[in-house]
């Protein structure tokens, strides 16, 4: 039996979800998703600056989504679905919670997982480097990301990346990415 | 040569290249999906600008927020600006940012240390 994406979901609906969605990662949805999600941060009056990373980050998170994920498997109901991707925002006292999940290819797996290692092995400064290298250097890939995202979620939220594959089937697993953004600045 | 005016939208940035006055602002946001579809033609225009640029040429950058996509973008509007400035004319970046937005001051330094122009980082005090 192959991995129930439903149940997934549904576990990852917790008490002090604020937004959830799970669909097709359209430019139309990323605009719903980031009005949405804005109106929260700005209602439960927190500090600019804080509301300003949640909004950063998320416009990376769905951007990535929009841009890298794999189309779902055969089998899975959303089959039509080009950009299927599902995103959970949460908010507690210490901070937001940002979860993106999505199908991979297993193929890629292996490259993703070293970019996400190398990022959460780097100081401060070293992914501050990393992110001017690869703004002076690398050209933006034809679908249109810029190969930044990563390094600035990472940055901008000075926290760890946390990630899990999980297997689909033989071909395709999901990937989930969870990244906490401090309600206090920590540096 | 025609300036560049472009209303703001909740993904893209208000424009305003005016090659008579010699000042460009670019404010708002600017996160689109497709960021090289919108900067192109600011490119394109500077290019020719950059031909017979004014003695003196301001360049405003006031983002509330832009996309890493973006920031690829920018770079090459400065880039553009930086040949002006080699070709010995006055350029100045004047780029502001909000108090305590310190991502965005960060964001503007990093420019400043890719790109040989002037900056100016003015903070918008409320």
């Amino acid at each position: 039996m192959s991995f129930n994406v439903e149940n997934y979901f549904e576990d990852l609906l917790t008490d002090d979800v604020i937004f959830s969605f799970k669909g097709d990662i359209s430019s139309e949805v990323i605009n719903l998703i980031l009005d949405s999600v804005e109106q929260e941060t700005e209602e439960a009056n927190d500090p600019p600056r804080i509301r300003k990373k949640v909004y950063n980050v998320l416009v990376e998170s769905l951007q990535n989504l929009f841009h890298h994920v794999d189309r779902p498997p055969e089998d899975f109901q959303d089959h039509d679905s080009k950009k299927f991707g599902m995103i959970v925002v949460k908010r507690s006292n210490i901070g937001y919670n940002i979860t993106t999940s999505n199908f991979i290819a297993k193929d890629k797996i292996k490259n993703l997982e070293e970019k996400l290692d190398k990022i959460n092995k780097s100081s401060t400064e070293e992914i501050k480097e990393l992110y001017k290298f690869i703004l002076h250097h690398q050209k933006i890939s034809p679908k249109g990301g810029g190969g930044l995202g990563l390094v600035d979620i990472a940055r901008k939220t000075g926290n760890i990346l946390h990630y899990m594959f999980y297997d689909y089937n033989k071909n395709v697993s999901i990937f989930k990415l969870s990244i906490d953004i401090n309600a206090l600045e920590t540096n | 040569m025609e300036p560049i005016i472009i209303e703001g939208t909740p993904k893209t940035p208000t424009v305003h290249f005016d090659a008579g006055q010699g000042v460009f602002k670019l404010e708002g946001r600017s996160i689109p999906e497709n960021s090289v579809e919108f900067y192109k033609p600011l490119v394109d225009w500077l290019d020719q600008y950059k031909e017979k640029p004014l003695p003196k040429t301001t360049v405003e950058v006031k983002l509330e927020y832009f996309n890493t996509s973006s920031s690829k973008c920018i770079l090459d509007v400065f880039k553009k600006l930086e040949m002006i400035h080699k070709a010995k004319n006055d350029v100045e970046i004047k780029w502001y940012y909000e108090e305590d937005d310190e991502d965005m001051l960060e964001a503007g330094e990093d420019y400043e240390s890719i790109i040989r122009v002037p900056f100016e980082m003015i903070e918008i005090v409320e």
